[in-house]
């Protein structure tokens, strides 16, 4: 079965000194793989290294059999040799360039045109194809920079915080279009994460990134449930906001795009803070389903 | 009046111009890319005339140059080149001379456009030139501009480093400013009013080309 098997280390510099980075892994090809963690944690080093486009320290890279990095042989592939696509948060359109100019000037030279009349077609770029990215909002030029990463058919997908800049209804979509994408081209797709629910919605696999290292590693359902309340009633969410109200405390947490209130003792509140991803779970009741639409 | 010192003067910055474009976009390109710890001294070399006195540039180049040393005259033994009291040599000088004016808008266009942009052209498989020529410089065109009007109207401006090493030769260095100084010597302050008129007017014309090209005033009319 193919793989992709690294490890890298490398010492990052960090607002606090020196991080050191080292991680190693084995992933399946065909899978999605989520790098989840907090800013600063590495996550997108990693990226870059898999990438080419920051050299670590030592380490090895190997993907589908084919050696792109070797500290200890000296091999070290240039981006341009790598056959991957990648997608930077800032989209990383060339100005200059319309949307078609854009996605042609990705074509390894004799390539067949026509994988991008296809993408065009499969992306829904048609209307935008003649217009300069400028003129395009924030999804629409992610769709371009998405699309343009597919065109030399990489084996290999790596996702900067691809949809973090996005607004909720858009980056639905365009989760969808990542997993058709995925799926069609066969793609090993590696992507970089803070929603909990997009990373549930898609990822196969998460890698959870703390301080440089590996600290867990399995299924969404495995790293963000670990209680495993099978059958029950549960939600991740994340706190908005903390209030005391006489003698127990009121959590505001933001589930997808509801916000929900939810009492609390103090011995939980004093654990949470702003930010904090919860699992929100009821065992008491039965959940009541209501047909809306 | 004679034409020949503004004939002169176009000649060279326009010679001057070309070829510093051509130096300066690998240089400016591998300055804004760069870690090389030769950086800083690099830079440093390129922006040196901006401070230095003209008449030192000038100096060395005459030094450097003249028949008499063991560079000169290996250049004109081996390659029957002068480049003291020659075309050339004031080419040169100018070259040298003007070369921060058209290296400094290039390295900050280039350096100010995201890192994103060239690492998007290279893991598009792309190598470092095509990425300068189709992505960079496409998009720093206002910087290209500004560098070469610069080296341009500055190399009309030019007098220390030509009078050091070019002297005062008709139809070979006797460039406009060098005129005006011939002029205002020999007391014919009519003639030195005259090209010293010409060299306002059209330093001023071009210096505004480029602020309402870069301004985007002319957008306005379009």
């Amino acid at each position: 079965m193919e793989v992709i098997n690294f490890s890298l280390e490398k010492k990052l510099s960090a607002p606090g000194g020196v991080m050191p980075l080292e991680v190693e892994c084995t992933l399946k090809a065909g899978e999605l793989i989520t790098l989840y963690g907090e800013s600063g944690a590495g996550k997108t080093s990693i990226l870059r290294m898999l990438a080419g486009l920051m050299k670590p320290d030592t380490g090895r890279i190997e993907v589908s059999g084919e050696v792109w990095y070797d500290r200890e042989k000296n091999i070290f592939f240039r981006p341009q040799d790598r056959g991957i696509g990648y997608v930077f948060q800032d989209y990383a359109l060339f100005p200059n360039m319309t949307v078609r100019k854009n996605l042609e000037y990705a074509l390894v030279r004799g390539q067949n045109k026509s994988i991008v009349e296809e993408l065009i077609e499969i992306s829904a770029l048609g209307d935008l194809q003649h217009r300069k990215p400028e003129t395009l909002s924030g999804g629409q030029k992610q769709r371009v920079a998405l699309t343009r990463a597919l065109v030399r058919k990489p084996k290999l997908l790596l996702l900067d915080e691809p949809l973090s800049a996005i607004d909720h209804q858009m980056r639905l979509r365009l989760q969808d279009y990542i997993l058709k994408v995925h799926e069609q081209y066969h793609l090993t797709t590696i992507l970089v994460s803070h929603d909990v629910s997009e990373i549930f919605k898609m990822s196969d696999e998460i890698l959870f990134i703390k301080n440089g290292k590996i600290f867990q590693r399995g299924t969404p359902l495995e790293l963000f449930s670990k209680k495993h309340l099978r059958g029950k009633f549960q939600f991740i969410g994340e706190v908005i906001e903390i209030s005391k109200e006489d003698v127990v405390y009121l959590i505001s947490i933001l589930v997808g795009n509801q916000l929900i209130k939810v009492v609390v003792d103090k011995e939980i509140a004093k654990d949470l803070r702003p930010y904090d991803k919860v699992l929100v779970a009821s065992k008491a009741f039965n959940p009541m389903i209501q047909k809306i639409g | 009046m004679d034409w020949s010192p503004i004939i002169l003067t176009f000649k060279l910055a326009t010679i001057t111009t070309i070829i510093l474009l051509v130096l300066s976009i690998p240089l400016s390109f591998w300055l804004a890319s760069t870690k090389s710890r030769w950086k800083p001294v690099i830079e440093t070399l390129v922006s040196m005339p901006l401070v230095l006195p003209p008449t030192v540039i000038g100096f060395y180049l005459l030094v450097a140059f003249s028949p008499s040393y063991a560079f000169g005259s290996f250049l004109e033994k081996i390659l029957g080149f002068r480049l003291v009291f020659s075309f050339e040599g004031i080419v040169l000088g100018s070259i040298i001379y003007s070369m921060p004016f058209m290296i400094h808008p290039i390295q900050s266009g280039i350096r100010n456009l995201p890192q994103s942009l060239s690492e998007a052209s290279f893991v598009l498989g792309k190598s470092r030139w095509t990425t300068l020529f189709r992505v960079l410089l496409p998009n720093i065109k206002p910087s290209l501009v500004t560098g070469i009007v610069l080296a341009f109207a500055h190399t009309i401006g030019e007098f220390g480093v030509i009078l050091m090493i070019g002297g005062n030769i008709p139809h070979e260095t006797r460039v406009a400013s060098i005129a005006i100084y011939d002029q205002v010597e020999a007391l014919n302050y009519a003639n030195a009013n005259k090209y010293s008129l010409f060299l306002f007017v059209v330093s001023f014309l071009i210096l505004l080309a480029v602020f309402l090209v870069n301004g985007g005033y002319l957008r306005k009319w379009k």
